[in-house]
């Protein structure tokens, strides 16, 4: 294994980050703030609690889930994009790594900044609502989980597009919808029965149950389903990882 | 010396079928200057990609300093650098900042000696603090060489590092090149640039249709397939060549005040004398005769011509 590649990898990817700091620190924040402003202040004077917990909170996991799954994916789908577009490419391919050092510098980087940002919203969630968590080790299991099984994700379809209008597609035809009929702002159990059975083939609704529980021991699946549906996520994702390894899919002629 | 580079019956085909590279053979001794010719779509850039593993290879082994590039993947490639044809940079990114990932992305820890080294080598010491995207074009091409040298490899692969650079660039590149080559750095380039070919080259193959049509020793080359030309320049203008002198092929030049006689420096006679003699006879008067060596250009038109036919 060539950590000093690896490592190379993740310090040119989180310098690009840091490179524009302020955008990526100072655009969450804002659009969180928003999101508590309409959906915490103005919408959720209207509704009272949710299982006991007042809806600014309740809508905290959502909220940091939604912004680490999209994170996630267009911080590692762009981290490779961008040398096949530039052609940078050729350097990573002619280096003595293999594919599982390139994966492991990309997607690493992609899911380190994911959490950062996801850690910020939640320090930004603490000016708005008042929340205790109940598992906090598990809140960070998931976290993790989260950020590496979506960058992951992102990582292959960074490797799939061969545009930018490809690289946008799946985040906004399929993820977008997924996390905001996932549960992120609601419970399930306010959808009428049908929506709810629906709702159990969405994948995001575990990854967000799962991560409430840890917040406040609310579930609307049990979270040992929720860990499997995470691990079963990240299965997919690294055996696909492994076949475009295999193959050389969208990367090696 | 022993052979760095060793290339046997590689092979490239591309999913529709066609075939890149029709077994190759090659082999490059260590601390020499290779220099591969052909048209475009030749075959020169597959075969460095190639070796260098942007693209797989189809059958065939490649070997570097006895690494094959399949198996022994990691040693064969930390002794190759690659500097590609298309500059292909991270525009945001510091000079210095590029040039230590693609270290770091070979395996070597850290060493800002060794980078400032490279820097300044390739005259960009001074620019270090810059975004690549600040730079010239014929900058953008030196930061391209110091990638490929920050792991110090023992075998660069230039993809024709002058084309589209101005002439005081192409020099600069040139001296580098003389200069890697005194470090025992083994270098094979690729150009259409027959000049540049001729210029620092130690030996030069020609490449068309994904063949290797010739390699030789490039002095030898020129010797062997080398033509002379003599040019005859007369005191009055020829309107037509006489017959006396038809045996002789003369070309003329554009104001028929010259003829020019080719002739081959491997035959045992040249056939000058006979033809000087013949003019005197045909009651011609020289003004002038001067000769002159066919360039490296010639025999590589010659030999791809030769191969199309």
């Amino acid at each position: 294994m060539n950590w000093t590649a690896i490592k190379a990898i993740y310090v040119f990817e989180m310098a690009r980050f840091f490179r524009t700091f302020l955008q990526s620190l100072i655009s969450p924040v804002i659009s969180t703030s928003l999101y508590f402003v309409v959906f915490g202040a103005a919408i959720g004077s209207r509704i009272d609690q949710v299982d006991g917990v007042s809806y600014g909170a309740f809508i905290v996991p959502g909220l940091v889930m939604l912004t680490v799954m999209t994170q996630s994916i267009s911080n590692a789908s762009f981290g490779i994009y961008f040398p096949k577009f530039i052609g940078t490419i050729y350097e990573l391919l002619s280096a003595p790594i293999s594919f599982l050092e390139i994966v492991l510098g990309y997607v690493g980087a992609a899911a380190t900044k994911a959490m950062f940002i996801g850690v910020i919203i939640l320090i930004t969630s603490f000016f708005f609502v008042n929340i205790q968590i109940v598992h906090p080790i598990a809140m960070v299991l998931f976290l993790v989980l989260t950020c590496i099984s979506f960058s992951l994700f992102g990582f292959i379809i960074g490797i799939w597009a061969k545009n930018f209008e490809q690289l946008q597609l799946v985040p906004l035809l399929i993820v977008t919808p997924l996390v905001f009929l996932g549960g992120s702002f609601y419970s399930i159990s306010m959808l009428p029965p049908v929506w709810q059975t629906i709702s159990m083939f969405n994948p995001v609704v575990y990854l967000i149950s799962g991560f409430r529980w840890a917040f406040f021991g609310l579930e609307d699946v049990p979270v040992a389903t929720s860990l499997l549906a995470i691990g079963f996520f990240t299965a997919l994702c690294l055996g696909a990882v492994y076949w475009i390894f295999k193959t050389g899919w969208r990367i090696r002629t | 010396m022993a052979n760095i580079l060793e290339i046997k019956d590689l092979r490239k085909s591309y999913d529709g079928g066609f075939e890149a590279l029709k077994g190759v053979n090659l082999e490059i001794e260590e601390g020499e200057i290779i220099a591969l010719l052909g048209p475009n779509g030749a075959g020169k850039t597959t075969l460095i990609s190639t070796i260098c593993g942007i693209t797989s290879v189809t059958s065939g082994d490649v070997k570097v300093a006895g690494n094959c590039i399949k198996d022994d993947f990691r040693a064969a490639r930390s002794l190759i650098g690659l500097v590609p044809q298309e500059v292909a940079l991270e525009p945001f990114e510091k000079v210095i900042n590029t040039v230590r990932f693609s270290r770091g992305l070979f395996g070597k820890s850290r060493d800002e000696a060794a980078i400032e080294h490279i820097l300044r080598r390739l005259s960009l010491w001074d620019k270090r603090d810059n975004a690549v995207k600040e730079l010239s074009g014929g900058m953008k091409r030196r930061v391209l060489i110091a990638k490929a040298l920050a792991h110090e490899p023992r075998v660069l692969f230039l993809d024709e590092p002058t084309a589209g650079v101005d002439v005081e660039l192409r020099k600069d590149m040139w001296d580098i090149v003389a200069d890697l080559k005194a470090d025992g750095v083994t270098i094979i380039l690729t150009t259409h640039y027959i000049e540049e070919a001729e210029a620092i080259a130690d030996r030069v193959g020609i490449i068309a249709k994904g063949e290797l049509l010739l390699v030789e020793e490039k002095d030898k080359l020129m010797e062997r397939m080398g033509k002379k030309e003599l040019e005859v320049q007369l005191t009055d203008p020829l309107d037509t060549i006489p017959k006396l002198l038809a045996k002789y092929e003369l070309a003329q030049t554009h104001d028929k005040t010259s003829v020019i006689y080719t002739y081959d420096t491997r035959g045992e006679r040249t056939g000058i004398t006979q033809l000087l003699n013949d003019i005197a006879a045909a009651g011609l008067f020289l003004r002038d005769v001067s000769t002159r060596q066919s360039s490296l250009e010639d025999i590589f038109v010659t030999l791809v011509q030769e191969d199309a036919a």
